[in-house]
């Protein structure tokens, strides 16, 4: 119940920061909209099968092993690219898997996909495989856009991941037409589309909002709020403080979720989707996460300090993962190790496929200029 | 063979090749229950019901996304512009992103969807409403660029824009919509990138299109009297752009001029000069000559507007010019 709100409780962006505290709605789950229409989806199987997900054995190590293979690519592109294997714009998710496993886990595979330039690991999430993505980084002949994307395009339309896309902002009215799909044709899947969180400040956002809550569009927008558009704090350029209030000029059914943490994620997520099957509903999530690098790799991170950044990564999604499987008796730091190093021998087994792959041919700059 | 205008002949289109495919729909500001800013809806919601003529709001960034993101996944979008002018707004989408998915995407999303809507002057509209896109929008690949200069031409044209497999610009115009031509009962498609002969000459080649087409005519009209015969040739669409109807016209003829509601520089005639000294260097007779905007923002008095746009009495001199007669 957003719209009652308490500035005590919810006006200190520091909070975030210095006390690790995310504000929730004043009971503690996940909000709804004003209306009434909150996302109470507890009664729901999939809100069951969800919170019984969430602390299976078995679906917590895949979902350990997912965040630590993420970590470990992202890695492995970054020292590829600072050994000069690649070049052109490269973005990376370190920091962030929580959010990208736990909205994946949420969703099913005829659910669409889109997001902006930092798009790696959620492409790999959706299921493109990850050699395709390096080989993609590599601009090789079998990348997963041929070599004609690059780090920032990623696609696959059997996989329903419908790109990463370099404007800010330019992919939220995509997805709003992708909503306006799914719709016109009458089917229960929805679109998830993810957005940094300097985009809510792009008129298109606006513009798609307003749509996708005017006319009902199952879309799911999500804020990768992780607090910084390139090195300028949101604080510096947004008059709000929590930056779901966007959803309040459109009406729309809005959260906010603690992405650092993928069982909170996956929960949230689950509930959120499983009501805009029924509903149709969009639904804007801030999702509150951090990385660890720079916006790009040419940027240092030199805004940010060093107690802010260890501050953050005490709340390592892939550390509070680990700790809770170990309190709860579902794996010895032994078996997390290994799980690890499992990640990393995939992201190496990723590479080597991608070093060994072809260059496209020169014929192929003149084809897919124009469809038949 | 029914006379209709040029607004209806746009939506009979529409309203053929929506009953043909329910996957397209038509999207834009006062399009639906106002029956569209200049009528050429007309008829449609009552029609195809409001899921298939959507009102949009004024946002023409976001919902030309929409359309590309709706096509991406299957549909047929038409996305009407009120006119260019607001279009513009919406060219981050048109260009960054519908141009460019095929290729980025290696041939895996293509974008069929149609953004239509007038372009160029009016009347006394100013500045900020008598723009024309085809030079800008011509520089991009990836796009397709569609003008026509008459309701058959227009009927056809659009039809094959609809069922192309790319997005494609359709140019209208405000001046033209209560043109008045015949129209062939039969359904038929005029194919993209196949130009249009409109009068047949042997002295001087005119190249013009969309509503530059009849004040071409009315030149050649003109100088017939004189014992001039000009060939008018249309090239209809911009992008594919028939450069043999070009050339042979040249072959013909041996000298050119280029009759454009555009500015000079980095035009769409700018481009079809260059190709001609390059292709048909031998033929030609006289530098090829241009006719354009003057160089200004489109000012409000009448007067000082029918100074800007190329009008008879700045084309006749320069066909003279090319025909050495001065």
């Amino acid at each position: 119940m957003r719209l009652i709100l308490d500035r005590e409780s919810f006006d200190d962006k520091q909070l975030i920061v210095k006390r690790g505290h995310y504000p929730m709605s004043p009971k503690g789950n996940l909000p709804g909209k004003a209306s009434g229409n909150k996302s109470d989806g507890s009664k729901d199987s999939e809100k069951n099968m969800a919170s019984k997900n969430s602390q299976d054995k078995a679906w917590l190590l895949k979902v350990y092993q997912d965040m630590c293979y993420y970590r470990r690519f992202e890695e492995r592109v970054l020292q590829a690219y600072t050994k000069q294997k690649f070049a052109g714009f490269c973005h990376v998710h370190i920091g962030q898997e929580g959010l990208c496993v736990g909205v994946q886990r949420a969703l099913r595979d005829t659910d669409y996909m889109i997001t902006g330039y930092r798009s790696h690991t959620q492409a790999i999430a959706k299921g493109i495989p990850g050699k395709e993505v390096f080989a993609e980084l590599y601009g090789k002949a079998t990348g997963c856009a041929k070599g004609n994307g690059g780090s920032m395009h990623m696609f696959s339309k059997e996989k329903r991941f419908l790109g990463g896309h370099g404007i800010v902002g330019g992919q939220v009215p995509l997805a709003a037409g992708v909503g306006f799909a799914i719709k016109y044709e009458k089917k229960d899947d929805i679109i998830v589309c993810y957005l940094g969180d300097a985009a809510i400040n792009q008129g298109q956002f606006h513009e798609a909002l307003n749509m996708a809550a005017t006319w009902s569009l199952p879309c799911l927008f999500i804020i990768e709020n992780n607090r910084y558009g390139m090195g300028t704090d949101i604080k510096r350029t947004t008059s709000i403080d929590h930056l779901w209030k966007r959803a309040l000029a459109y009406d729309m059914d809005h959260g906010q979720v603690d992405a650092m943490n993928v069982q909170k994620t996956y929960e949230a997520v689950s509930t959120i989707v499983a009501n805009m099957r029924k509903t149709n509903r969009p639904y804007l999530l801030d999702a509150i996460c951090y990385r660890y690098k720079g916006h790009s790799v040419s940027d240092p991170g030199l805004y940010r300090s060093k107690e802010e950044m260890a501050e953050w990564m005490m709340k390592d999604p892939i550390i509070q993962l680990g700790e809770y499987l170990k309190k709860n008796k579902m794996a010895s730091d032994e078996e997390l190790k290994a799980i690890d190093t499992k990640g990393k021998e995939m992201a190496r087994a990723d590479e080597d496929w991608a070093d060994e792959q072809p260059i496209p041919p020169e014929e192929q700059v003149w084809q897919n200029v124009y469809a038949d | 063979m029914a006379i209709l205008t040029y607004r209806e002949a746009l939506g009979r289109a529409m309203a053929e090749e929506m009953t043909r495919d329910p996957k397209i729909f038509l999207m834009g500001e006062e399009v639906a229950e106002y029956n569209g800013a200049y009528k050429v809806s007309k008829g449609l919601l009552d029609k195809f019901g409001p899921e298939r003529v959507i009102d949009s709001p004024i946002s023409e960034g976001g919902f030309a996304g929409l359309g590309v993101g709706a096509a991406m996944v299957g549909l047929r979008p038409i996305i009407e512009m009120m006119t260019w002018n607001f279009g513009i707004q919406g060219f981050d989408q048109i260009i960054n992103h519908a141009a460019k998915m095929l290729y980025m995407s290696a041939g895996q999303f293509s974008v069929p969807i149609v953004f239509r809507g007038p372009n160029g002057a009016a009347h006394m509209l100013a500045a900020q409403h008598s723009q024309t896109v085809e030079g800008m929008l011509t520089q991009v690949p990836g796009l397709k660029v569609v003008t026509s200069c008459c309701p058959a031409d227009g009927y056809g044209l659009l039809k094959s824009s609809i069922r192309d497999n790319n997005p494609v610009i359709f140019l209208e115009s405000e001046m033209m919509y209560a043109m008045k031509g015949e129209v062939d009962d039969a359904e038929h498609l005029i194919p993209l990138g196949v130009g249009s002969i409109k009068r047949e000459g042997h002295h001087v080649t005119l190249i013009a299109w969309a509503k530059m087409v009849s004040r071409a005519m009315a030149c050649a009209e003109q100088l017939a009297q004189e014992g001039i015969e000009c060939e008018v040739i249309d090239p209809r669409s911009l992008r594919p752009l028939d450069e043999d109807m070009i050339f042979n016209s040249v072959r013909k003829t041996h000298r050119v001029v280029i009759i454009e509601e555009a500015y000079q520089a980095a035009s769409v005639g700018s481009f079809i000069a260059e190709q001609i000294q390059r292709f048909c260097f031998d033929e030609l007779d006289a530098p090829v000559m241009r006719v354009s905007n003057e160089f200004v923002p489109m000012p409000y008095a009448e007067n000082l507007e029918h100074r800007v746009l190329p009008e008879a009495e700045r084309i006749i001199p320069v066909i003279k010019q090319v025909l050495y007669m001065d």
